[in-house]
C-alpha cells in the first residue's frame, strides 16, 4: 500500500476559509445559519468553519453535530457502528439554513441518511452541503454546494482525511490499496 | 460356522500371556502354543483378555418404552461395550413387579443372545413406594430374581425399606437403593452448589443422597440384611459407606463411569446430554469417587445406561429427561478416569466390572474369571487404541451420550457370550447369527 | 453482538457501549418524531412462554421505534401449550424469517439452548429465563443509576465507587443475578440482603457481600437500595413464616425510608407489592426511580436490538 499526500495543512486551511466565505456570501450573512457536522471528522470541520465565520462576521457562532448511524441503509453490510451523539444548537433548526459538513463526499448515502435525520428533528428553510473532499462515484442524485477540493479517484483507492484535533496533524492522502 | 475359537497371545488381567480356547460354551483350555481342530483363530497380540463384563444397572426400556431401547438393542450396546451380562432395571411399563414381567424380560434376553439379561424386580408395586411387590414370586420365578430396586425412585418410607430388607433374607436377596430424599429434591435440576446458584437451576443437594444412605446402612445393620447403593455420587456418601463397612455392615455400592469422569461445570452449557440423576457433582466429588473405587469402599462400576429418544434431550434443560447411555463407552471411560491415573490395574477392572457385580447380583454364569472350565464369557480389549467418541460408536437406540467429541482410550475388539462371539474385529455380529446360536444352545441345554 | 443471553459474559467495554448507545436512543426519544428507520425490514419476534405484559410491551415499543416489524408470540393458548417443543417453535420462527427473537421462558438456560442449538439463525435476546438472568433489566437499572449520578455527562462513565444494596428473594431472582454480574463489572460494590433461606447455599463465586440484616445494611449508607419483588406463595415452602414478618424484617417501610440519606436511589424492577417489600411512601418518593426505570427500559432495549441486528451478522 502506498500513500500519496494530496493536501497539506495550508491547503486545508485555505479551503475552509474559502468555504466559509462562500457560505456567508450565499446566505447573505451569518443570520439563521446552523452548521451541523457529521461525525466524526465532519464535526471538527464544522467547528473550524464556525470559528472562521465568527471571526469574519463578528458574531459568535456555534456548530452542532448530526449522527446519521440510525438512518443508514447499510447497517448489515459493515461491522456494527456505534452511534455518536447528536447536538443541535439551542435555537433549533426550524426555519434556519442548515449547512451539513462532512469530510469526504462519496456515494451520497451518508448525506441521504443525514437528510432523513434532519427531517425527524425539524423543518429547516434550506439544507446545504459542504464537503472538504469530493471524490466522485455518486450513487444518489446529491451534489455539494461548497467543496474544498475535487479529487477524482478510483474506487479501489482510499481517501484519508487527517485532522489535528483527532489525528495529530492536518493532511489528506490517497492509499492505492493493493487488493 | 464354527463355535470353537482359539484366541492366541492375549494378556490376562495380571499380565500373563496365554492362548485361550473357547469350546461348547466354555473356556476349554488356557496355555501357550495351543491348537484346536476347526477353531476360528483370533490373534490377540497386544490385547487384554478380560472376563466378560457385568453391568448391575442397565435400563433396557422393554417392555413399554421400545422407542428408547429394546432388549435386543440394549444387549447389542452391551456387547459392543464388552458386557456379557446386564441387570435390567424394573422401571419398565408395566413395571417389573411380578413374575410375569421378569420372565418376559428373561426370555427376550435369551432370544436375542447378545448378553445374559438378569431382571431386577421392583421393591414396591408400580414403584409407587406404598406396598411391597411380590418379591418371593419373582425370586422363585424362572428369572430367579435376587436384586430388587425401585431405581428412578427412592424407597423413601423407612418402614417399607426396613421390611424389604428383612423380607429378602429368606432367599438371600439384596435391596438396591436409589438414594434420593424426595422432599429435598423437589424440582431438582442439577447438583446444589456454586454452579446451581449461578445458573439459577434448582439444586439437588448432596445431603439428599447421604442422609438416605446413612439411614439405610443403619437399617441394614439393624435387621442383618444386605443393602446395595446405586450410583453413589458424592464425597459425603463415600464417608458414610467407609464408616458402615468398617462397622461390618453388609453394604455394597456402585459408581457410574460418568460420575468418575464428568463434573457439574459441564452444566454451564445447558446441554441436556449432561442432565442425569443423580446429577454430575463437583470435581472434588469425582476425585473422592475414584479413590473410593480404588480402595474398595465403592465395590463396582455400573453404567446406569439410560437411553432416551432424541426429543427428550433436544429441548430446554428443565424439560429434558435425566439419563445417559453408557454401555458402549463404559470401559473406555473407566480406563480414562482410573486406569490411566494408575489407581486401578486390569485385575481391579476385572473385579469391579465382572466378578464383584456378578457376586452382588448372585449370578454364577458370569464373573468366574478366565479359568479353564468357566462359562465362556470373555472380552478382548485393545488398551493402546484411542478414538474420538462419536455416534458411530453407539449401537443401542439412544444417542444421549455425554462423551461425544471426547478422545477416549481403548477399544473393545471382541466379546464372547456363552462361548460365542457377539463382537468380532470391533464389529457387532449379525442379529440372526447371534439369535441362531442362542437358540441352538438352549436346545442343546434341554437335550 | 450475536446474542444477548446474560450479563455474566458482558465485559466492561461492551457494557458501557450498550449503555452509551442507550443514551443516544434516549436522546431520540425526547424528539417529536420518536421513530427511527434503523431496523426497517427486520422482523423481531417476542416469544413469551411466561406472562409478562410489562416486559413485552417495553420490547415491543423498542422494536417499533426502530421501525422493525414485531410479531408477538405468546405461548399461552398457542400450539406451545398443546405440547409443541421449543425446537419446533424455533424452527417455525426460522421459517418465517425472524431476524431476532426476544425470549421469555420459565426454564433457566432456554435462551442459551435456542442460541446454540442450530434450530434458528436469529439473534437471541434473553428477556428473562427461569431464575437465571434478565440482562436488559440489569442494563436498564445500571443506566438509571448512571443517569441519576452523572446526569447529562453519563456517556463513557462506569459505576465506580458506588455501593448498591439488593434486598429480597435472591435465590429465585434473575434480576438479582443479572445485576450482581453487571453492576460489579461496572465497578459498583454490591451487597445482598435476604433471609438466609432465600440465598443460594454456595455463593463463593459471587463478587458480593451477603447479609441478613436490612437495618445494618442501610446504616452503612448505600448509594442505591434495590428492592426485589417477593412472591407471597414462597411462605408455603417455608422460606419465611408469613408476609408480615417478611415485611417487618426485609421490607423498605417508612421508618427505614426516613433513615436513608435523601440522595439515596430507591429502585424496584416492578411489579411492586406495595406494603410488602416496599411501602407506598418509598415507592412514590422522589428517591424512587421506579418510573424512570420503565422509561429507560425502552431506550436500553432499543440499544440491545440495534446492536444485535446491525453489523455483519455472518461475522
Amino acid at each position: 500500500m502506498s500513500a500519496r499526500v494530496v493536501f497539506q495543512q495550508a491547503d486545508i486551511a485555505r479551503a475552509l476559509t474559502r468555504i466559509s466565505h462562500e457560505i456567508l456570501e450565499s446566505n447573505r450573512g451569518a443570520d439563521d445559519l446552523v452548521l451541523l457536522g457529521i461525525p466524526t471528522r465532519g464535526v471538527v470541520l464544522a467547528d473550524r468553519i464556525a470559528a472562521i465565520i465568527s471571526d469574519i462576521s463578528g458574531t459568535p457562532m456555534e456548530a452542532g453535530s448530526l449522527d446519521v448511524t440510525m438512518y443508514r441503509d447499510d447497517l448489515a453490510k459493515h461491522p456494527t457502528r456505534t452511534p455518536s451523539p447528536t447536538r443541535i444548537p439551542a435555537s433549533g433548526i426550524d426555519g434556519k439554513t442548515v449547512i451539513l459538513v462532512d469530510d469526504v463526499l462519496y456515494s451520497g448515502r451518508t448525506i441521504r441518511a443525514a437528510l432523513d435525520a434532519i427531517g425527524d428533528i425539524g423543518r429547516p428553510r434550506a439544507v446545504r452541503l459542504a464537503a472538504l473532499i469530493d471524490r466522485g462515484h455518486r450513487e444518489l442524485p446529491i451534489r455539494p454546494d461548497f467543496v474544498g477540493k475535487n479529487l477524482p479517484s478510483a474506487q479501489t483507492e482510499r481517501i484519508n482525511v487527517h485532522l489535528s484535533e483527532i489525528d495529530g496533524a492536518d493532511l489528506v492522502s490517497i492509499d492505492s490499496a493493493a487488493r | 460356522m464354527t463355535n470353537t475359537y482359539l484366541i492366541s497371545g492375549a494378556a490376562l488381567p495380571d499380565g500373563t500371556r496365554t492362548d485361550i480356547v473357547l469350546k461348547d460354551g466354555l473356556i476349554a483350555e488356557l496355555g501357550t502354543g495351543l491348537s484346536a481342530a476347526g477353531a476360528q483363530r483370533i490373534d490377540a497380540d497386544g490385547l487384554v483378555a478380560l472376563p466378560g463384563l457385568v453391568d448391575l444397572h442397565t435400563h433396557l426400556r422393554e417392555p413399554g418404552y421400545e422407542q428408547s431401547e429394546t432388549v435386543l438393542t440394549g444387549t447389542q450396546a452391551a456387547a459392543a461395550g464388552g458386557f456379557t451380562a446386564v441387570f435390567a432395571m424394573a422401571n419398565t411399563s408395566p413395571v417389573a413387579d411380578t413374575a410375569g414381567v421378569v420372565e418376559q424380560e428373561l426370555s427376550l434376553g435369551e432370544q436375542a443372545g447378545y448378553a445374559t439379561v438378569q431382571p431386577i424386580g421392583a421393591v414396591t408395586v408400580g414403584l409407587a413406594g406404598e406396598q411391597l411387590a411380590e418379591l418371593g414370586a419373582m425370586a422363585s420365578s424362572r428369572a430367579r430374581v435376587r436384586v430388587f430396586s425401585d431405581d428412578g425412585a427412592c424407597v423413601w418410607d423407612p418402614v417399607l425399606m426396613r421390611r424389604a430388607l428383612e423380607y429378602v433374607k429368606s432367599f438371600d436377596g439384596v435391596i438396591a437403593q436409589h438414594a434420593q430424599e424426595p422432599r429435598l429434591t423437589v424440582g431438582a435440576q442439577m447438583n446444589e452448589g456454586a454452579v446451581s446458584g449461578e445458573l439459577g437451576l434448582t439444586g439437588w443437594p448432596a445431603v439428599a443422597e447421604e442422609s438416605i444412605i446413612a439411614r439405610d446402612v443403619l437399617l441394614a445393620e439393624h435387621v442383618g440384611s444386605s443393602l446395595h447403593i446405586c450410583h453413589v455420587s458424592t464425597a459425603g456418601s463415600v464417608d458414610v459407606l467407609r464408616w458402615a463397612k468398617a462397622r461390618g455392615i453388609r453394604v455394597t455400592a456402585e459408581v457410574t463411569p460418568h460420575h468418575l469422569l464428568l463434573d457439574e461445570e459441564l452444566v454451564r452449557s445447558f446441554d441436556a446430554r449432561y442432565k442425569v440423576n443423580p446429577p454430575l457433582r463437583r470435581p472434588e466429588d469425582v476425585l473422592a469417587l475414584r479413590e473410593a473405587l480404588a480402595d474398595g469402599t465403592i465395590d463396582i462400576v455400573a453404567t446406569d445406561h439410560a437411553p432416551h429418544p432424541v426429543e427428550s434431550k433436544d429441548c430446554e434443560w428443565d424439560a429434558a429427561a435425566n439419563g445417559m447411555v453408557g454401555l458402549e463407552s463404559a470401559l473406555s471411560v473407566v480406563h480414562a478416569s482410573v486406569v490411566e491415573s494408575g489407581q486401578l490395574d486390569w485385575t481391579d477392572i476385572a473385579r469391579v466390572l465382572s466378578s464383584e457385580p456378578a457376586r452382588i447380583g448372585r449370578i454364577t454364569s458370569h464373573g468366574q474369571g478366565i479359568v479353564a472350565g468357566a462359562p465362556g464369557q470373555v472380552t478382548l480389549y485393545d488398551p493402546s487404541a484411542s478414538r474420538e467418541f462419536g455416534t458411530a460408536d453407539l449401537t443401542g437406540k439412544g444417542v444421549n451420550s455425554p462423551f461425544f467429541g471426547r478422545t477416549l482410550p481403548g477399544r473393545v475388539i471382541a466379546t464372547f457370550h456363552n462361548g460365542f462371539a457377539t463382537v468380532l474385529d470391533g464389529e457387532l455380529r449379525p442379529t440372526e447369527d447371534v439369535a441362531r446360536f442362542a437358540a441352538e444352545q438352549r436346545m442343546g441345554a434341554r437335550v | 453482538m450475536r446474542h444477548l443471553l446474560s450479563t455474566r459474559d458482558l465485559d466492561l467495554d461492551t457494557a458501557i457501549r450498550l449503555l452509551d448507545v442507550a443514551e443516544d436512543m434516549a436522546d431520540t426519544q425526547q424528539r417529536e418524531v420518536k421513530k427511527l428507520p434503523t431496523l426497517r425490514g427486520k422482523t423481531v419476534v417476542n416469544l413469551f412462554f411466561e406472562d409478562s405484559t410489562r416486559t413485552r410491551i417495553s420490547f415491543e415499543a423498542a422494536a417499533k421505534r426502530l421501525s422493525a416489524d414485531v410479531i408477538n408470540f405468546s405461548a399461552k393458548g398457542s400450539s406451545v401449550s398443546k405440547g409443541e417443543s421449543l425446537k419446533d417453535t424455533a424452527q417455525t420462527l426460522q421459517a418465517m424469517g425472524a431476524d431476532a427473537v426476544v425470549i421469555r421462558h420459565p426454564a433457566s438456560g432456554a435462551p442459551q439452548t435456542l442460541a446454540t442449538s442450530g434450530w434458528i439463525d436469529a439473534g437471541i435476546l434473553n428477556a428473562g429465563d427461569g431464575t437465571h438472568e434478565h440482562p436488559t433489566q440489569a442494563l436498564l437499572d445500571a443506566f438509571t443509576i448512571r443517569k441519576r449520578v452523572h446526569g447529562a455527562g453519563s456517556r463513557g462513565k462506569s459505576l465506580d465507587g458506588l455501593a448498591v444494596t439488593i434486598v429480597g428473594d435472591i435465590l429465585h431472582s434473575r434480576v438479582a443475578r443479572s445485576n450482581v454480574w453487571l453492576l460489579t463489572t461496572l465497578g459498583a460494590t454490591v451487597t445482598l440482603v435476604a433471609p438466609p433461606t432465600l440465598v443460594p447455599v454456595d455463593t463463593r463465586n459471587w463478587p458480593v457481600t451477603i447479609g441478613y440484616d436490612l437495618d445494618d445494611a442501610l446504616a452503612s449508607g448505600p448509594d442505591v437500595v434495590m428492592m426485589l419483588r417477593i412472591q407471597g406463595e414462597r411462605m408455603r415452602d417455608a422460606f419465611f413464616p408469613n408476609s408480615r414478618e417478611y415485611s417487618r424484617r426485609w421490607g423498605l417501610d417508612d421508618g427505614r425510608l426516613h433513615r436513608l440519606e435523601p440522595t439515596t436511589i430507591v429502585m424496584h424492577p416492578g411489579p411492586m407489592n406495595r406494603g410488602l417489600e416496599i411501602s407506598a411512601a418509598a415507592a412514590d418518593s422522589p428517591m424512587s426511580t421506579v418510573r424512570e426505570q420503565v422509561t429507560n427500559g425502552v431506550s436500553v432495549r432499543m440499544a440491545a436490538l440495534y446492536l444485535l441486528l446491525s453489523g455483519d451478522r455472518e461475522n
